[in-house]
């Protein structure tokens, strides 16, 4: 019996993170609590020795391995670059508040590994089973980070609302792959997307579209299967909140780029539809509901669900240009909210959260700087000029405007911004002209200072040069 | 030096000064504040001076190009750009010269006071401007020269700007600028509409091709376009020149210290519209009916505004009203074709009352500012030059034979004589009996101010003196042209062929040239006015203000008491203020308050803005129940999602 060996080069990164979480497994198991400090260490450098080896060998084309199902090209390379630093910064962040909060345990770092590697996975998925694969492996991760704090029973009730929805959720998921499985007869994406326009039984072809939808749509948090995503923001610990808020965007982007896009392009016109309604749904709910919330990090799961309309406006046009532009839309966004949660994090302290839009209240006289760090961001997620944030809407806007017929949506999406503004900019007023109710220092470990200084200012820089992003983003969407 | 150099110079010397003295006021200093400003445009002044040597003594070619072109839209070019002829040269000397006058004096009457660098730089940014406007060879530059010049006029009437009613008087000039200047850029809207170019030049040449074209404005009455065009620029005029019904600015002016009555009020800025209108003569000449409109203005203006300074007792007000009686003969002039004769009186005024005022000044220092005619008296022994340059700035406007105001009035008057447009006796009529006016309100004033008993107290008169040389050299030097300038120049300005090409006027309107046929030289003008009716009208003005006011001293109060009803209307200043306060500012008010309250804070705020923000509160608030909390929720709002996507689309794509 012949059996070939798989080239393995491509998937380098991946292996390299599994041996690596193997090895944080082990060593963890012979640590005290008072050496920890090495789990961190370790995590941290397994996840920049993922980022060197990408970065060594990034790929300028599109290189399809272990019998098809797994892909590596530019935007995957990009886009898991972008997962590794976000992660690290969610973990650099995360440090202080978990020793503060007592959750400074190996399985913090062990489970974001693994978490980790199932994005990888996902964004490097070529067949359902890859993708169902990763996606799984990133949820289980979740669904245990969330319930770490276990006598927190606001945290229990988030994990188990998080789990049953997501187990309903990948049943559909599942159920839509089973379907297009049954009219395609494959699970290659590539040779799904050939045969489509070839299946005769369209209402069929169209049941597995939708279900497969709903998947992506829970995992980005798009209404109306977003319910998750408030609950479980603010049950969770700021730690994990932080955590997958971030990263995960990127992967469930990826996800719907593998799926619509790469496995289903011709049915553009149909998915399209769909795409629309959830946009235009995601940014009114969104954007609304965000006005009436008092407790920042539920606020910002609004703001979450908001963005993620915007990102469906680009992805939906069908273009190269919008799929480069929900991309930078995508990078922007984790790049923003990195920034939100690490401001929560850095204000809170032992027993105190420091997630009440409160807890803002006159923080220009308690830290005239940090003040400014989430004045920039918030006027980024707002959308104002000169911020990143502003291109990042623009950009989609963009791409809505140059497609024919889609100019009402773009005229509908800038109608929610302004709404959306409102909540973000009330933020700053807090900041700058209420009373502080609480007037201690901010303490915080010179790192975290450094790392979210920059985390602000880059938001500023690259907002100066929006080109810079675009074009990147631009280069690594290879039209399939 | 190239000529084009030279003139940039001439308008940016004063500039300079005044970007030293108002930017680094601090650190120059109070004297090196007057230092820049005086030698910017003593620079100014003798380039000017050179310049009108080289273009009307030794006859060289004026100079008409541009220096910088700003902008160009639609094939219209913005510029900046001179058109130096014996009309603007003429402006160029009398702007800088008096402008040079007021600064040295300024040195004097400003000693004391905590804004001296401000002033000057004000005053030297004020003669930048005005050079500006009479340099320019494009309507652009002109509207800039023409705001610039109202600006600083509004910054120096509130120079003291703690004082209420030099606010209230420099707002009044603002707004009441507002309404002319809306009227002036209407009528350079009108000149690009029609003629689509700002250059004067290629507008003159194709005046002939828009004249007869007609539009409509309301209903259909069809219109001539030039007549509309001219009537906006000369609204334009009648703002900045104090014409009625848009001279209630001027008198509240006097708000201002005296150097800026006598430059900017007296002396130039006021004088803009008239030269404006000269300067617009290929225009107007082919619009009898906007000549027509031009002198009846005038004439209102020169014959009502000298009754109002019968009656006033401040002794810059007094000199105010005649200022806006002179500027209407000279708009009178200007509607009966006399364009020349117009701007001649413009240039003899500019001495004769940029002298007047300054010895206004100089009275006012010596009175301790003390400007109330009732307490003065007396004052011929304590100032002797002050008082000698007073009369002979009074000899000059009332028109006494040989003076330099009687020969520019004479002109005017025997041209309006001869003009045949609508309107024209009533303007004869106007500018002769205003003759008598003007003698009876400035004799009165010098006898009251100089003469007579001393009805100042024992402290201010022990302090009189006559006032320190800064403040007397001016008064001198102004009071030469004032006697021979008239002389030295009716045969060419008024009568000859001064001006040249600058000025325009058709072969049926030249009354000036038929008077020049008459003309025989300065010195027989002079006898013969002897015989002619505003000598005499002149010399009984004179001698009825003698007898009033020293001789029978308690008849004006009789007077006054049996024709109560007309001194309430003059005193009331024929209700133009009150009309105006009434219904164009009560008016604009009561129209503001309505928008503000209905429209604004009900309808735009109270609906538009924070209607919809409470709407998508209200919303939000209603809406965030939906998250419940409850996890069977959330699945059956999954289920319901999944089952609207597959309804709505998997059935509508069947």
């Amino acid at each position: 019996m012949n059996f070939p060996l798989p080239n393995f080069l491509p998937a380098l990164p991946e292996i390299f993170l599994l041996t690596m979480a193997c090895v944080v497994l082990l060593v963890d198991l012979f640590l005290t609590d008072r050496s920890r400090g090495a789990t961190y260490i370790l995590a941290m450098a397994s996840l920049l020795g993922v980022c060197v080896l990408i970065a060594l060998s990034f790929s300028h084309s599109r290189i399809l391995t272990f019998s098809d199902t797994f892909v590596r090209d530019p935007m995957a390379d990009a886009l898991k670059m972008g997962i590794m630093i976000a992660a690290m910064v969610s973990f650099l962040y995360a440090k202080d508040y978990l020793r503060e909060h007592g959750m400074f345990k190996g399985e913090f770092y062990i489970l974001g590994l693994f978490g980790v590697l199932g994005m990888m996975i996902l964004v490097s998925a070529h067949n359902f089973l890859t993708v169902y694969l990763g996606l799984e492996l990133l949820s289980l991760c979740m669904y245990a980070m969330v319930a770490m704090q276990r006598d927190s029973a606001i945290a229990s009730e988030a994990a188990m609302k998080y789990f049953v929805l997501g187990a309903i959720a990948s049943g559909m998921l599942l159920y839509g792959m089973s379907i297009l499985y049954g009219v395609t007869g494959t699970l290659d994406l590539g040779l799904i997307n050939e045969r489509l326009p070839n299946v005769q039984d369209k209402i069929l072809l169209s049941f597995g579209m939708v279900f497969l939808i709903v998947g992506i749509a829970f995992k980005l948090g798009a209404v109306p299967f977003h319910m998750w995503v408030p609950d479980v923001y603010e049950g969770a610990p700021t730690a994990v909140t932080l955590y997958l808020a971030a990263a995960p965007k990127l992967a469930a982007f990826a996800m719907l780029m593998r799926l619509l896009v790469d496995g289903m392009a011709s049915l553009h016109g149909q998915w399209q539809d769909i795409l629309i309604l959830l946009a235009v749904a995601s940014m009114a709910i969104g954007n609304i509901i965000a006005i009436a919330q008092a407790n920042l990090k539920r606020l910002l799961a609004y703001s979450a669900i908001s963005h993620v309309g915007y990102l469906l406006l680009g992805v939906l046009t069908g273009t190269t240009e919008g799929y480069a532009a929900s991309m930078f839309y995508a990078l922007t966004y984790v790049l923003m909210t990195l920034g939100a949660f690490g401001m929560i994090m850095l204000m809170s302290r032992q027993g105190f959260e420091a997630d009440r839009l409160e807890d803002f209240k006159g923080l220009n006289e308690r830290s005239p700087w940090f003040a400014f760090i989430m004045m920039i961001l918030m006027f980024s997620m707002a959308g104002v000029p000169p911020f990143l944030g502003f291109w990042a809407k623009l950009s989609v806007l963009q791409a809505l405007v140059q497609s024919t017929g889609l100019l009402w949506l773009a005229i509908t999406a800038v109608v929610f911004s302004i709404i959306g503004a409102f909540y973000y900019l009330r933020v700053i007023k807090m900041m700058y002209f209420d009373k502080a109710e609480d007037s201690s220092a901010l303490i915080a470990s010179n790192d975290m200072r450094v790392v979210l200084s920059a985390n602000g200012l880059l938001v500023l820089g690259l907002g100066l040069y929006p080109g810079l992003l675009l074009a990147f983003c631009l280069a690594t969407i290879v039209s399939p | 030096m190239e000529m084009k150099s030279l003139y940039l110079w001439i308008a940016l010397s004063p500039l300079i000064g005044a970007v030293i003295a108002g930017l680094f006021g601090k650190m120059v200093g109070r004297s090196g504040a007057h230092w820049v400003t005086i030698i910017g445009v003593a620079v100014s002044c003798l380039l000017s001076l050179y310049v009108f040597k080289a273009i009307v003594i030794d006859g060289a070619d004026g100079f008409n190009g541009t220096v910088y072109t700003w902008l160009v839209s639609e094939g219209i070019h913005f510029e900046v750009g001179f058109l130096i002829d014996k009309l603007s040269v003429m402006m160029m000397v009398v702007v800088t010269f008096v402008s040079l006058m007021v600064h040295i004096y300024t040195v004097g009457y400003m000693r004391d006071d905590p804004g001296y660098q401000r002033f000057f730089s004000y005053i030297s940014l004020f003669t930048f401007s005005m050079l500006i406007l009479v340099m320019s060879n494009n309507f652009m530059q002109l509207f800039f020269g023409w705001e610039a010049v109202g600006l600083v006029s509004y910054l120096l009437i509130g120079f003291w700007y703690t004082r209420e009613s030099a606010i209230y008087a420099n707002l009044k000039a603002f707004l009441v600028n507002r309404v002319g200047d809306f009227g002036f850029l209407l009528g350079i809207a009108g000149v690009l509409m029609y003629f689509g170019t700002l250059d004067y030049a290629t507008v003159f040449a194709n005046v002939d091709k828009v004249d007869g074209k007609t539009m409509t404005i309301l209903g259909s009455t069809p219109w001539s376009v030039l007549t509309v065009i001219c009537i906006l620029l000369f609204i334009g005029a009648m703002g900045k020149s104090a014409q009625v019904p848009l001279h209630v600015w001027l008198p509240d002016s006097m708000e201002g210290p005296t150097p800026i009555s006598a430059l900017i009020h007296a002396a130039t800025m006021v004088t803009a519209g008239i030269f404006m209108v000269a300067r617009m003569s290929p225009l107007f000449e082919m619009s009898e009916t906007a000549l027509s409109v031009v002198m009846v203005i005038g004439a209102i203006t020169a014959l009502f505004m000298g009754f109002l300074g019968l009656i006033q007792n401040d002794i810059k007000r007094v000199i105010a009203y005649s200022t806006l009686s002179q500027l209407g003969y000279m708009t009178v002039a200007l509607g009966a074709s006399a364009y020349a004769a117009g701007i001649f009186h413009l240039m003899t005024h500019a001495f004769f009352k940029a002298l007047l005022f300054l010895g206004a000044g100089s009275v006012i220092i010596a009175m301790h500012h003390v400007q109330d005619i009732r307490q003065m008296g007396g004052l011929r022994k304590y100032m002797p030059i002050t008082w000698i340059t007073f009369l002979i700035g009074s000899l000059a406007l009332i028109g006494t034979p040989g003076f330099a105001g009687f020969y520019s009035k004479d002109s005017i008057i025997e041209a309006v004589q001869l003009s045949t447009l609508p309107g024209h006796q009533f303007a004869y009529f106007a500018v002769l009996a205003g003759v008598l006016v003007t003698a009876l309100y400035s004799f009165r004033l010098y006898f009251l101010v100089f003469h007579g008993k001393e009805r100042m107290d024992e402290h201010t008169r022990a302090h009189l003196h006559e006032t320190p040389w800064v403040v007397t050299l001016p008064l001198i030097l102004l009071a030469i042209p004032s006697v021979f300038i008239g002389a030295y120049y009716v045969g060419s300005m008024a009568f000859g062929n001064f001006f040249g090409d600058a000025i325009f006027v058709l072969p049926q309107h030249n009354v000036l040239g038929e008077l020049a046929r008459e003309f025989h030289g300065a010195w027989p003008m002079a006898i013969h006015a002897f015989s002619t009716a505003p000598f005499w009208l002149a010399l009984s003005g004179v001698v009825i203000a003698y007898y009033l006011y020293m001789v029978n001293t308690a008849l004006p109060a009789k007077i006054q008491a049996r024709v109560q009803f007309l001194y309430t209307l003059l005193d009331n200043k024929y209700y133009f203020d009150r009309f105006n306060e009434i219904f164009f500012a009560g008016g604009s008010r009561g129209i503001g308050r309505l928008l503000w309250q209905t429209g604004d804070a009900k309808l735009i705020d109270g609906m538009i803005i924070n209607g919809t923000a409470r709407t998508v509160g209200w919303v939000s608030g209603v809406v965030r129940r939906v998250q419940t909390g409850y996890l069977y929720h959330y699945a059956f709002a999954m289920i319901l999602g999944l089952m609207f996507l597959l309804a709505t689309y998997v059935l509508g794509w069947i």
